[in-house]
This record gives structure tokens, sequence and C-alpha cells, in this order.
């Protein structure tokens, strides 16, 4: 595949990705401070988030999982989740977490254990969508071209 | 963004990079509060929490002076939500002391909750911004900084 073909293909998929709410504004912040100097600078980023995310997903587990459950503490960490989700455009996810925090606040322990699920799954997704859209960055770059300009309204 | 009072004397020779301290429990944000800081001309020294902040700015009890011996700070820039010491805490254990008082402090929260703002421009924050941080968030804040003294 040619480069000009690539670089169509990706602002294809940047698309899709903003129209079906996985990804916002956020996330072209990111690619607009990505420069010279740091060309590698959102993968950078997105690698912190997944590393994070993991770790976060597996507290969470363990939390929701007592036999005495901690609100405070599950709510502590969707709050961070909320929050790195929100740092890299990551909506689906970040409003998962929204949802799951008002039922931390009802303090209703099958809701959360269900928005656990429902934070997870959406993780899976934009994670499986975010290693794509690298995947043909990388290839773009690899073959000569550079990745385009999106503008958001 | 809200902004605090005008008597600021962020003492900075025109011509100098500003040092900026960031203090953020998140590693994603500390990774995009760099960036964005570094993007706007600025050299940054990054935190993870309070504690390790006031260390930095040679504010522990009995530490020596790690960075402002040799590196002013001009700008300590901390989330507010931040395990075991808060944002909010950081600012006011800065402003109590003689040696940092001067030294702007920017609070960032994901939350928009005024009585959180309005506490902490009382307590002596130079602003209030809200959190995913943009560029043009950190442009208007560098653009101040280095106005002043002018």
């Amino acid at each position: 595949m040619e480069v000009g073909q690539m670089q169509r293909q990706w602002m294809g998929y940047m698309k899709s990705l903003f129209m079906e709410g996985f990804l916002d504004g956020q996330f072209l912040q990111l690619q607009q401070l990505q420069d010279e100097n740091n060309p590698e600078f959102v993968v950078e980023v997105v690698s912190l988030f997944f590393e994070d995310s993991e770790r976060i997903l597996k507290d969470l587990s363990f939390a929701v999982d007592q036999q005495s459950v901690d609100f405070k503490k599950i709510d502590a960490h969707v709050h961070q989740f909320k929050g790195s989700s929100a740092s890299i455009g990551a909506q689906r996810v970040k409003n998962a977490c929204i949802a799951f925090r008002n039922f931390c606040e009802e303090q209703n322990i099958d809701a959360c254990r269900s928005c656990l699920q429902q934070v997870k799954q959406e993780y899976i997704h934009v994670k499986n969508k975010l290693e794509t859209l690298l995947r043909l960055e990388q290839q773009i770059v690899a073959a000569g071209g550079s990745i385009p300009m999106m503008e958001w309204n | 963004m809200a902004s605090g009072s005008s008597s600021s004397n962020w003492v900075m020779e025109s011509g100098d990079i500003p040092h900026v301290l960031a203090v953020d429990d998140s590693l994603v944000d500390r990774k995009l509060v760099e960036k964005l800081l570094r993007n706007s001309c600025c050299k940054v020294t990054t935190a993870e929490n309070g504690p390790k902040a006031l260390e930095l700015l040679g504010l522990s009890s009995g530490e020596q002076n790690t960075l402002n011996g040799r590196s002013k700070v001009n700008l300590v820039i901390t989330d507010y939500c931040m395990p075991g010491m808060t944002g909010y805490e950081l600012l006011k254990k800065i402003k109590q002391s003689s040696v940092m008082k001067e030294v702007p402090v920017v609070i960032m929260s994901s939350e928009n909750i005024p009585t959180r703002v309005n506490k902490c421009l009382e307590e002596g924050a130079q602003m209030f911004i809200l959190k995913p941080l943009k560029q043009s968030d950190v442009k208007q804040l560098t653009c101040q900084l280095m106005n002043l003294g002018r």
C-alpha cells in the first residue's frame, strides 16, 4: 500500500473513532503535542495509560470482591481511572467511570460490579482501537510519510 | 480558569526560562503536563505527591534545599485530588513558608466545584485550572508568568 492510501485509511479510521465516541478532542491535543523533539509522544502516553489502567482494573477487581466493601476506596480508584481516560481522550471509558462513581455514592454493590464489567469492556475496546491506530501510524512513518493533522470541531 | 488576586510578585528576570514544579499522582497526567509546559518553553520538574514536592522545594523539616539551592522554582502547578496530602494542603504549606510563599501555585482539578475553587483562591492559589489540561491553558498560564516584572 502506498503512503497516500495509508494516510487516507488512517484518516477514515480516526474519523470513525470520533464518530463512535471512542475518542474525543483531548486525543487531538495529544496528537498536536507530538513534534520532532518528541516523535513518539502519543505512543508513550498511550502506553502509560495502558499500564496504569491495567493496574487500576486489578485494584478495582480486588476491591469489589471484598467481603466488606470499601466504597470510598472503589470510588478513589474509579476517580483515578476517570482522570487518566479523560486526559487521553478515551471518552467512553471516562463516561463509564462517571456512571460507576454514581453507584459508588449510592453504595450499590451489584450495580458497581456491573459497572466494573462495563468499564473493563470499554477499556478493552479502546485499547484495541488505539493499538490499531498506532500501528497504522507506524506504517505510515516507516513508509516515509507523515501523520495527517486532524481538526475536530 | 479562575484567577486569584492581582497582588502577585512573580519574580522573574526577563529572558529567564521559567522552572515549573508539576505535582500529580497520575502518571499519565504528569507526562501530559510536562510536555505541555516544555512546549511553552519551561523547564519542568515533576513530583508524584505533596511530600516529594515539599522536599524538592526545600520545605521538608530538616531537609537540605534540593531544587531551590541551585535552581529557583518560578511556579508550582499541582493536582487537587491526591492521596495523602492534597493539592490544597500543599498550597497551604507553600504559602505558610517564609521562603516559598511568593511562588505562584496553580491548582488543577477534574471537578469544577465552586467551594473547592474558592477555598483554593482564598488560600492564595494564583489560578484554578480544569483538567484535562490543554495547550491553550498552559500557554495562557506561562504568558502571565513571563509578562510579570516588565
